[in-house]
């Protein structure tokens, strides 16, 4: 029978040595972020994929949402008499979190898993090795191009995220819980301050980053075939996911901490 | 550099992957200009010389020498510009599904060499000419293609830049007797126009007889025989005979776990 604290260090040295192997993946694809050759056409290839096809999913989301922030702030707030802050609550909830992190999940399922697919099937067929014998830098032409196009594209998502988000609160607050157009636009507009949107973009860009690196990391070490690439396709949506969470709190702690 | 200096050396080249051990203390030579082809029963570790020539795999130990120049650890920049001398045509033919046909034979002209994308499909036309595929095939996709039509593109790709050193790995696995001998014909003439030295892999015999000026034998990561490709049948080896016969009796001991 196996030793339990064996077990427990096996797994403590295994995950420290995945941290440590991610790292330096995370490293070295960001060092070629900055350094030339560019690839302009491949940066907006993959900014048309992960933004603008990214855009009907991300809009009935951020909609929805606003929908059903508006109706939940209105109950809860109706207990201390408080209505009139649903407005403002839907505005500040939208940009600050919800808009860059519900949109930052969305992509990790749609775009992560098919950056993780596309790489790990070009690694179990050979195409990475064939781009070294072509003397082109796999990181530079598959990893680097990618990682851009994350970290400026998941930004403008955002930002129609959050319009369409608070125009959702503005229709459900105007249609159904009988608010005053002009009343909840004022309310909206005199809450919201610029570190509200900034902060959301600022998370945005982060998780972009994260999204795309993630596809890129499981589907670069993806191996044994097709089981191989369905493998690394869950744990980069997985780790995407979990990694977007837990970098929300720190960029939350950087921008509102006290 | 002389005459007699090997386009490639591999000496003393150990490689394992975990606990198991592929390549143990391999050595060989390939002659400018000729063409040299490395038998060997599957999982003997002949792919994974090839990868560690080309730098997708690090030895832990041993010394590979293109052109007399040290090839293990070199910098990034340096060892593109080693890669630019060679041309590989992967078994499984490793195309690109995004790239169109005459993208895929273009790639190291445009990539790798910054050559103009006219000028590059140009080139790309003329090499798929040489293989003997039409311009109209240079429009499609990969996945629309045959096997032995992805061989071919495969084989233009590794022969557009008309590079010094061409590697050829497992080139006819997969096709039909005829097709091989097509890719067989194909891969002969080409490099005899191109005068490059080449290096292939494979376990089809008929390939290695047809393609090889030296054939060498690879077993438990050593080369165990290596000579001219006409004395391979009177090699003397005990090795070599079972593997060209074909034979299961032999000092050849494969893994098959019976009930």
């Amino acid at each position: 029978m196996n030793n339990p604290l064996a077990t427990i260090g096996r797994w403590a040295l295994g995950m420290l040595a995945a941290l440590g192997r991610l790292a330096m993946f995370a490293g070295h694809a960001t060092s070629h972020v900055f350094r030339p050759p560019y690839y302009p056409r491949l940066i907006l290839k993959q900014m048309q994929f992960i933004g603008y096809y990214s855009l009907p999913v991300v809009g009935m989301t951020a909609l929805f949402t606003g929908f059903v922030l508006a109706l939940q702030i209105y109950e809860g707030s109706s207990r201390f008499n408080a209505e009139s802050t649903v407005a403002a609550i839907v505005v500040v909830g939208i940009t600050r979190e919800l808009g860059p992190v519900l949109a930052g999940l969305m992509l990790a399922g749609r775009v992560g898993a098919a950056i993780a697919a596309e790489v790990g099937t070009m690694r179990v067929t050979e195409q990475i090795d064939a781009l070294t014998t072509l003397s082109t830098n796999p990181f530079k032409y598959l990893v680097a191009p990618r990682l851009i196009a994350g970290a400026l594209t998941l930004p403008m998502l955002v930002l129609v995220a959050d319009i369409i988000g608070v125009f959702g609160g503005y229709l459900i607050g105007v249609h159904r819980l009988g608010f005053n157009p002009g009343a909840y636009l004022k309310n909206t507009y005199d809450f919201l301050e610029t570190v509200d949107v900034v902060s959301g973009l600022v998370k945005a860009s982060v998780f972009g980053y994260i999204v795309a690196l993630m596809g890129c990391y499981h589907g670069y070490h993806s191996k044994g075939g097709a089981q191989g690439v369905g493998r690394a396709t869950t744990e980069a949506v997985v780790s995407g996911s979990v990694l977007i969470l837990i970098t929300n709190y720190f960029v939350t702690e950087i921008f509102f901490g006290k | 550099m002389t005459d007699a200096q090997p386009k490639i050396r591999m000496s003393g080249v150990h490689k394992r992957f975990g606990p198991k051990i592929v390549l143990d203390g391999f050595d060989l030579d390939v002659p400018r200009g000729q063409s040299v082809v490395i038998i060997g029963g599957s999982g003997t570790g002949k792919s994974v010389a090839l990868k560690c020539i080309l730098g997708i795999l690090t030895p832990e130990q041993g010394r590979i020498e293109i052109d007399g120049q040290s090839v293990i650890g070199l910098p990034i920049s340096e060892r593109e510009a080693v890669n630019r001398k060679i041309g590989m045509l992967f078994q499984g033919s490793a195309l690109f599904d995004s790239l169109k046909v005459w993208e895929n034979v273009a790639f190291g002209l445009i990539q790798g060499r910054g050559m103009e994308r006219d000028a590059a499909r140009k080139v790309a036309i003329d090499k798929l000419g040489q293989v003997g595929l039409g311009p109209e095939v240079g429009e499609l996709n990969p996945s629309e293609l045959s096997g032995g039509m992805q061989k071919r593109v495969a084989l233009a790709r590794a022969i557009a830049a008309e590079p010094e050193i061409i590697f050829f790995d497992e080139p006819t696995t997969g096709l039909d007797p005829i097709m091989a001998d097509v890719i067989n014909d194909l891969i002969v003439s080409c490099v005899k126009r191109l005068g490059a030295t080449t290096l292939s892999i494979t376990h089809d015999m008929a390939s290695a007889r047809k393609i090889a000026d030296r054939i060498a034998m690879i077993y438990k990561g050593k080369i165990i025989w290596s000579g001219p490709a006409k004395e391979v049948d009177r090699s003397g080896n005990p090795y070599v005979d079972q593997f060209i016969h074909g034979r299961a009796e032999g000092p050849i001991k494969m893994e098959v776990f019976r009930p």
